[in-house]
């Protein structure tokens, strides 16, 4: 799904709440891995102008699990492990977004490259 | 453009959010309010959150700023029925509402808040004679 307008976050959310109700994911999971999406689609609108998230049913072993891939082209995160850190923004936010994040869901994976985009991959297991 | 209602009841102000919430609508929902209780005099603010099912970081902090301005403005904010889940997200994200009073349910807001404006009006009284009872 592309991401280039705030509005466009709804349908985005929705659309992961009947995929996680369809696995049999907790209400308590199915409202972490939706606020971490919106933390996520907000960090893309803002800072990358958008970009595009896809939405997968994984499996390991007999859990299931859904996995979020989000890729923009924007500026890039020129220093991931300070990105990371509980309360550093760059931007005017609280700088919970990405360590917030990441403790919502069971995995959490980030690549960036200054000047050609970043790539968020997170996935939460139905039980994790 | 989407809008959340204010309603207004006596000195109070009521918001039932009944949709789904995003940046901009909660942005308007917090100037919005602010020039109500301008407008109105309202010496509180009930916010009912019990048909949102998602609060991230930008959302818990538009509610925040929310509570703040009313103290400022010197009404009293209070935050009714947010749902177990949302309860945990929040906490788990890092964004625990400090400041922000919250209730179970309407019922009770409502009590916490008539409280609250009360105990104002009575230390209010007591400066100007200068005798507490």
């Amino acid at each position: 799904m592309t991401i280039v307008r705030e509005i466009d976050v709804i349908p985005f959310r929705n659309r992961l709440k009947e995929i996680a109700i369809k696995i049999g994911m907790s209400l308590v999971n199915q409202t972490k891995i939706i606020t971490a999406a919106s933390e996520l689609a907000r960090n893309m609108l803002k800072y990358a102008n958008g970009g595009n998230v896809t939405i997968e049913v994984v499996s390991k072993g007999r859990e299931n699990g859904v996995r979020l891939v989000f890729v923009d082209e924007g500026p890039g995160i020129k220093d991931i492990s300070l990105a990371m850190k509980d309360g550093y923004s760059t931007g005017k936010s609280l700088g919970l977004g990405l360590p917030g994040t990441k403790r919502l869901v069971s995995e959490f994976q980030i690549e960036s490259e200054v000047g050609k985009g970043t790539k968020v991959t997170v996935t939460k297991w139905k039980n994790g | 453009m989407e809008k959340i209602p204010i309603l207004r009841m006596g000195d109070l102000l009521l918001v039932t959010i009944q949709v789904d919430l995003y940046d901009r609508l909660a942005e308007t929902l917090e100037s919005d309010l602010v020039l109500m209780i301008k407008k109105t005099g309202a010496q509180g603010v009930l916010i009912d959150i019990s048909a949102v099912s998602i609060i991230d970081s930008f959302m818990g902090r538009i509610i925040g700023n929310i509570a703040t301005m009313s103290k400022i403005m010197d009404a009293e904010t209070v935050v009714v029925g947010m749902q177990p889940a949302v309860a945990i997200t929040l906490v788990e994200l890092g964004l625990p509402l400090n400041g922000v009073l919250s209730a179970l349910n309407v019922e009770r807001g409502m009590e916490l808040l008539k409280g609250k404006i009360a105990l104002k009006g009575a230390s209010f009284e007591d400066d100007e004679d200068g005798y507490p009872e």
